[in-house]
């Protein structure tokens, strides 16, 4: 279980977060929306721990313990993963060093190349990491590498933009891969936190608690498919104020 | 051009310029330097050898134990050659020495490429020539296997003097790998050494160099190359051992049409390391090119790292990348590439750039569960990383060994 208590979190000293609540129990996957600036990176990479993102206030907690405190790899270790949006080129490091990396010794050579092969990305393993790729490939690589990771909670941001139709029913089927669609839902353990703008991915991953994120607050806790509708059809103004001054019922 | 006409002339410009102070690096006091031709024994089998000096020899990429893996030897220690060895048709190799008295045509060679005159160094290895080796492909043969050769410093303050000579004739395959180390860690010691490379119409030569200096040693190299039509030279240098000052400029002319150069170094400078390294490429004949490549690592030594293009002819290529990385708090890269054009149509460009790692790739490989330490390992490992086209596997397998033997040097 994944559990955030009023937690507020600053970047460069600026508050971006406020006070936001959210729980996402064992099996399930839930979907963040919000205009853009709203902060929904801002709290994915907090939930990572990458220290740009100082939490100010409140805690974060995973599989009951305070992880608060905890560094990026000590968070990545205990079974937290991420897909990044704009990963860095690392020159010299190839894809299979990374998704070796990722295996972390649970797999050899022909691991990597079966989830190669599965991603479609059996070119790119001799290649540097994210050197010339495009959107797409930059979207498997990251998918392929949490496969290798396998961790409990995946953190997916916006992982259907830049994507084109064919490659979106590869990715979506990843996502299903990496949050274990497919398992009964009793003996699911994967959880998933993904933003989306566009709810694409709605159709492909089976998430059933969606929240709206305006000006660093979680505005509304609901039925993604519902919400998705409503800010397909109003925008996020609407929803905004059909939902001002909510409290958060999730808690 | 006969042996004894090129001889007497040589030694007159090399006495004229003997006090000659070269145009880059420290000015090194010879003096300090004793010109011993103490003998060491000569061994038909390099096995035979001290295991110390197998040992360290190996490090520098030269195996005696088993050399089923190349087709020649060369080991000089000090002054003496004290083994030379084919064992591929085709090939050969010997002290220049006996080359010298074999051939009628090898004063064609000697001093052709690097001025005898250029500086007090090249004039010090006519003066006190002692010995070097000659390695030869004879045409149309392509050897599979690399010839190693070793040049070791034993002998205390100790000034080593090579002159080598390499040539690949038409349509020859050559492979180098040289091994230049010392016996010991902490004497005073320099290397004085001359390589002439002749690359005919359609050679090819391979010639990887590892380095593997003690703190204390002075090295001065002086290497040109003549690459003719089609012909291709990589020259791949490795050099991440400590060094007291190392300062070189190789140079390569290809003087034919579609010649291709390419050099590849890793520098490594710890504290109390002084590197001035450089490559230089004129490209004089139609459509040759070249592609000069460096990384440079300080974690606290300084490294010069230069660069230069010059295009004379149509329709040549060239570019030159530098990446330095700075560990640490202390240490210096200075980056200098030059490119010269002298006429329309050619195409040169260059790329520099220095810095630390970078929080965000460390970062990313955290996320993946690296710790802070690993993530940068991997970085670093990466940076050092040169993918060498067209270096035969056995060797790109025998340098990334020899990189990662040299990584406890950088992390």
């Amino acid at each position: 279980m994944l559990k955030i208590k009023d937690m507020s979190v600053a970047v460069e000293g600026k508050e971006i977060i406020h006070d936001v609540n959210m729980t996402i129990q064992k099996g399930e996957t839930h979907v963040l929306f919000g205009p853009n600036g709203a902060g929904k990176t801002t709290l994915l990479m907090a939930i990572m721990g990458f220290p740009k993102y100082r939490v100010t206030k409140g805690s974060i907690s995973f599989k009951g313990k305070d992880i608060t405190g905890l560094t990026v790899d000590e968070r990545a270790r205990l079974g937290i993963g991420m897909s990044f949006q704009r990963p860095p080129v690392v020159r010299g490091v190839k894809t299979r060093d990374m998704v070796a990396a990722c295996l972390k010794g649970h797999g050899d050579g022909d691991t990597i190349d079966k989830l190669a092969n599965k991603t479609d990305l059996s070119e790119f393993l001799e290649r540097d990491i994210n050197y010339g790729f495009s959107g797409g490939e930059i979207k498997r690589s990251e998918l392929m590498q949490l496969l290798a990771q396998k961790p409990e909670l995946t953190l997916l941001d916006e992982p259907e933009s830049g994507v084109d139709l064919v490659n979106i029913v590869l990715i979506g089927e990843l996502m299903n891969d990496l949050l274990e669609k497919n398992c009964p839902i009793l003996y699911r353990k994967c959880m998933g936190l993904i933003i989306t703008h566009t709810g694409h991915i709605l159709d492909y991953v089976n998430a059933r608690t969606g929240y709206v994120m305006c000006n660093g607050t979680i505005g509304c806790v609901g039925d993604p498919h519902e919400m998705l509708a409503t800010i397909r059809e109003r925008g996020y103004d609407e929803c905004i104020k059909c939902y001002l001054g909510r409290v958060p019922t999730h808690e | 051009m006969s042996k004894a006409s090129t001889s007497g002339t040589n030694k007159d410009k090399a006495r004229a310029a003997a006090n000659k102070t070269a145009s880059l690096g420290e000015d090194i006091d010879l003096s300090k330097y004793v010109s011993s031709d103490d003998q060491h024994p000569y061994r038909d089998n390099p096995s035979q050898l001290p295991a110390k000096a197998k040992g360290q020899m190996l490090d520098a990429g030269v195996m005696l134990d088993d050399t089923s893996q190349r087709s020649g030897t060369y080991i000089q220690m000090d002054n003496t050659p004290v083994h030379s060895s084919v064992s591929q048709e085709g090939v050969e190799v010997m002290p220049v020495s006996q080359a010298m008295e074999k051939y009628d045509w090898f004063g064609d060679y000697w001093w052709q490429a690097v001025a005898v005159d250029q500086d007090k160094y090249t004039a010090n290895i006519e003066l006190n020539q002692y010995s070097g080796y000659f390695i030869r492909a004879l045409p149309g043969q392509k050897t599979v296997f690399p010839v190693q050769a070793c040049l070791y410093l034993v002998k205390d303050k100790l000034e080593q003097n090579v002159h080598n000579i390499i040539i690949a004739e038409e349509g020859s395959e050559l492979h180098i790998i040289t091994g230049c180390t010392t016996a010991t860690r902490d004497e005073p010691g320099l290397h004085l050494g001359v390589s002439e490379f002749y690359i005919k119409r359609g050679a090819k030569v391979t010639f990887t160099m590892i380095h593997s200096w003690n703190p204390e040693t002075a090295v001065r190299p002086r290497t040109a190359a003549i690459i003719e039509e089609d012909g291709l030279f990589m020259s791949n240098y490795l050099m991440m051992k400590p060094v007291r000052s190392l300062q070189m400029y190789p140079t390569a002319r290809c003087v034919g049409e579609n010649a291709t150069v390419r050099y590849n170094s890793i520098l490594v400078a710890g504290e109390g390391s002084s590197l001035d390294v450089g490559s230089r490429v004129f490209l004089d004949g139609k459509g040759s090119r070249t592609e000069i490549i460096t990384r440079a690592i300080t974690t606290g030594g300084n490294i010069i790292a230069r660069g230069y293009i010059e295009g004379n002819a149509p329709e040549v290529k060239g570019h030159l990348e530098c990446r330095g990385l700075i560990l640490g708090e202390k240490g210096l890269i200075h980056a200098i590439p030059e490119l010269k054009g002298n006429l329309a149509g050619i195409d040169l460009s260059h790329e520099a750039a220095i810095g630390k790692i970078a929080e965000e790739e460390v970062e990313y490989l955290m996320a993946r569960g690296l710790t802070r330490d690993e993530a940068t390992a991997t970085i670093v490992r990466g940076f050092l990383r040169v993918d060498i086209e067209g270096l035969p596997t056995l060797l790109v397998e025998e340098l990334r060994r020899a990189v990662e033997a040299s990584e406890k040097e950088v992390m």
